[in-house]
């Protein structure tokens, strides 16, 4: 699929605010649902944070304590609710809290994209990366880039206006968002 | 309610509770009850699936209503009790996470171009549009990238569908547009991606020109006969299973031995008891030359089913009814256990993984076509 130059068929952002800054306003504005583990991708999101380094805004994350936990069933189900594209982070290997998480990750993860594959769903759309808790840099440029790959591929096909709302996360929630809005 | 009890003929249960005693689930001590459920529809009591678990436990394989002598349908009521839940956003505690129904319902939303015909090769002939006879491959392509750790190629069951097909002289459809048919989703109570998937595939044999479809899934079968009757409009085609097509085109068959020779049959409950065909894949298996087909304790209507259809549920007693089955199945002394769906395949082979049992209920498992297709001359 070719960049959609068409104006988002989104409804309006919550986050008007994040919505109209210059960054954002390109094309439309993916969603994106980041799988962090509890100690280096999400940390390291917090990192990106308290360092204060800008990165864009779109995304969801959604912390596990491991890696490993991330089976197919959770990026499916993101992708079934309209999810734009899914991104799936751990530590990186031989860092794994509890030793051999994120091979079982890649297990999964394998597994995932062949499932994702035969639906036709863009491989683009979904990826697996390794941040650790001191990369806050590299977890903004992932996101970076991340987010551009998947605007060019443009909306999810299942993305429809209702399943986006199911997977709004509560505003106190969204604390990984600070980097805009610091 | 009262529509539901005169629908399903609840009203006719005259309490022996001959379901309850054979039911597999509750055989192995799991407190599914079909009586109480239908008692309970009859007395007029709305089943609260928020606090009544075992409406999620049953695995709709009919046992029940095989002996029922009241002709009460217990699936039926199950699966309009299960829409019930559903339409109240009670959704049942999936197996794999649910990702197997999240597939579903993608492909229910559609819009997207699958890549499910990668197993075809060129030595198949087969026509991606039109044709007389629509081969409905099912989701095996899914079910093989979804459990690689079974070592197992659903499949190639389906790849042997086309041989048998064209050794027959057929040249099947084979779309690249087909989507699940929708059983588990139907089985589950999501009438409303059933819907869509239904009217999508429907069009889509329309379009075809088919008069038949075949299909080697069980499950398919049983939703193309059955389920999706109400959708056809004006001509209906003839959907038969690839093993009553077998049974059909018999004397076209030409076989020889292919170093088989004692094997089990596993009746899918889809094919046995929802449809009512156990000969035909027999007939047919006993044909191949130097294949002894041995029964096992517990065949045709009363056979045993793999605990796992429609993706609904497992637990320890779906895990108990699976170790019995391929008890009975080592007993018999066979060397390949024959089914003719392919989740019969999946979840026996999942049972065969149990560490406590392994060796001892470990067998040899090939999709009835698998079996077929080897004997073609």
């Amino acid at each position: 699929m070719t960049a959609d130059p068409s104006p988002s068929p989104r409804p309006a952002q919550k986050k008007k605010k994040a919505a109209t800054r210059k960054a954002a306003k390109t094309a439309f504005d993916p969603r994106i649902v980041v799988f962090a583990c509890n100690w280096c991708s999400y940390a390291g999101a917090d990192t990106a944070g308290v360092s204060r380094i800008q990165h864009q805004p779109h995304f969801r994350m959604i912390r596990v304590m491991c890696s490993g936990r991330i089976q197919p069933a959770f990026v499916l189900r993101a992708f079934e609710k309209g999810a734009d594209g899914v991104l799936v982070s751990g530590c990186h290997f031989g860092d794994c809290h509890y030793i051999f998480g994120n091979e079982r990750a890649v297990e999964q993860f394998e597994k995932t994209m062949n499932v994702v594959k035969l639906l036709g769903i863009e491989e683009g759309r979904l990826r697996l990366e390794w941040i650790s808790a001191a990369e806050g840099a590299r977890f903004a440029e992932v996101i970076d880039e991340f987010t551009d790959q998947v605007r060019v591929l443009g909306p999810s096909p299942f993305a429809t206006s209702d399943a986006i709302e199911e997977i709004e996360v509560p505003e106190t929630e969204t604390e990984t968002g600070k980097g805009m809005e610091a | 309610m009262q529509q539901l009890v005169r629908d399903t003929n609840a009203w006719a249960c005259y309490d022996c509770g001959k379901c309850t005693a054979t039911c597999p689930v509750a055989r192995v001590g799991g407190s599914l009850s079909p009586r109480r459920h239908v008692l309970s529809a009859n007395l007029g009591e709305e089943t609260d699936p928020g606090r009544d678990d075992t409406l999620f436990t049953c695995l709709t394989c009919g046992l029940c209503e095989s002996r029922c002598p009241a002709e009460v349908s217990y699936t039926g009521l199950v699966r309009r009790l299960r829409e019930a839940a559903f339409d109240a956003k009670i959704e049942p505690e999936c197996p794999h996470g649910g990702a197997l129904q999240s597939v579903m319902r993608m492909m229910a939303k559609g819009g997207t171009q699958q890549d499910r015909l990668g197993w075809l090769t060129e030595d198949l002939k087969t026509d991606p549009k039109e044709g007389e006879v629509f081969l409905w491959t099912g989701c095996t392509g899914y079910y093989d990238a979804f459990f690689p750790e079974f070592d197992m190629k659903t499949v190639e069951g389906t790849k042997a569908t086309v041989r048998i097909l064209n050794h027959l002289g057929i040249t099947p459809v084979v779309s690249p547009e087909e989507r699940c048919c929708g059983h588990d989703l139907l089985w589950n109570g999501d009438r409303q991606s059933f819907d869509a998937l239904a009217r999508h595939n429907v069009e889509l044999v329309r379009s075809s020109e088919a008069w038949m479809v075949v299909t080697p899934c069980a499950e398919c079968a049983r939703t193309w006969k059955i389920d999706y009757e109400p959708y056809f409009e004006g001509r209906i085609p003839q959907v038969v299973h690839l093993t009553e097509l077998l049974e059909e085109r018999f004397d076209d068959l030409r076989l020889k031995a292919n170093g088989m020779n004692r094997v089990t049959y596993q009746d899918p409950c889809r094919l046995c008891r929802h449809m009512g065909v156990h000969d035909a894949p027999r007939k047919v298996l006993e044909a191949i030359p130097g294949i002894e087909l041995e029964e096992m304790k517990s065949n045709r209507h009363g056979a045993a089913c793999c605990a796992g259809g429609t993706w609904g549920n497992c637990d320890r007693f779906a895990k108990r009814i699976q170790i019995d089955r391929l008890r009975e199945a080592r007993a018999t002394e066979a060397e390949v256990l024959v089914t003719a769906c392919p989740k019969c395949q999946i979840h026996f082979r999942c049972a065969m993984k149990d560490p406590n049992f392994g060796s001892e209920i470990s067998i040899e498992m090939l999709d009835v076509a698998e079996v077929v297709a080897s004997a073609l001359v």
